[in-house]
């Protein structure tokens, strides 16, 4: 159906959705907590460089790489959650925006928790 | 842009340690596709931009501290990120590469 209202009369009225705020400090959070993972994963990168599987197992057995592991994972899931809800809603409006946007969380929590499984896996040796 | 690359490139970072969890066959998988000409030229690229994201990232800080918005900052910060991602993106690989194999 043809709407003849202007975007503006659409959205007076209706308020913020009121979770920005929220969102837009949890990026900023994160994007600092980023840099120190990204550290720990540029050393861990550079360390296991052409490792074996034992050599990786060996080094996710210490528990201060486990740690940076997990808050590896945390840390950028939830950051590029964020950050790719902002894209979306920038840029995809009608029908694939929701389920663009459920998908981004699908995914950003799917990267997360398997990474996070992964690195609980390699340190407890199993 | 970067952070739309970085999103995908995650996924690198996942199925390496996946496969890592998983057993010698995933593993050797995985290993021998970023080993390949190919793995290597997107893992580069990932390095890139991760490090591009980094100091973009950096520059908004200090935006957003209210700093920098100088023609001259502006454009002295830009190339500063430009050329800082490259500056890191290159020690990296001199380092990863001339540490191959040292793990063991």
């Amino acid at each position: 159906m043809t709407n003849y209202r202007t975007a503006l009369k659409d959205a007076r009225g209706l308020g913020s959705a009121k979770g920005g705020t929220g969102d837009f400090w949890l990026q900023r959070v994160t994007a600092v907590s980023n840099i120190l993972v990204v550290a720990f994963l540029v050393y861990t990168a550079v360390h296991l460089t052409g490792a074996s599987r034992l050599d990786v197992k060996t080094y996710f057995s210490q528990p201060i790489a486990a740690i940076f592991g997990v808050l590896l994972a945390f840390s950028i899931s939830v950051h590029m959650r964020i950050g790719m809800q902002v894209i979306i809603e920038d840029y995809v409006h009608g029908f694939w925006k929701v389920p663009l946007l459920l998908m981004n969380t699908f995914f950003a929590v799917l990267i997360g928790a398997a990474t996070v499984l992964a690195v609980i896996k390699l340190f407890l040796g199993a | 842009m970067t952070g739309a690359a970085n999103y995908f490139g995650s996924i690198l970072l996942a199925a390496w340690l996946v496969s890592a969890a998983m057993g010698d066959q995933p593993f050797d998988a995985v290993s021998s596709f970023l080993g390949s000409p190919i793995g290597l030229i997107i893992l580069f690229g990932y390095t890139w931009s991760v490090m591009h994201h980094m100091l973009g990232g950096v520059r908004h800080f200090i935006w957003d501290f209210g700093y920098g918005f100088e023609i001259p900052t502006v454009r002295a910060l830009s190339w500063g990120t430009l050329l800082g991602s490259l500056t890191l993106t290159a020690v990296i690989w001199v380092s990863a590469v001339s540490h191959w194999g040292a793990a063991r």
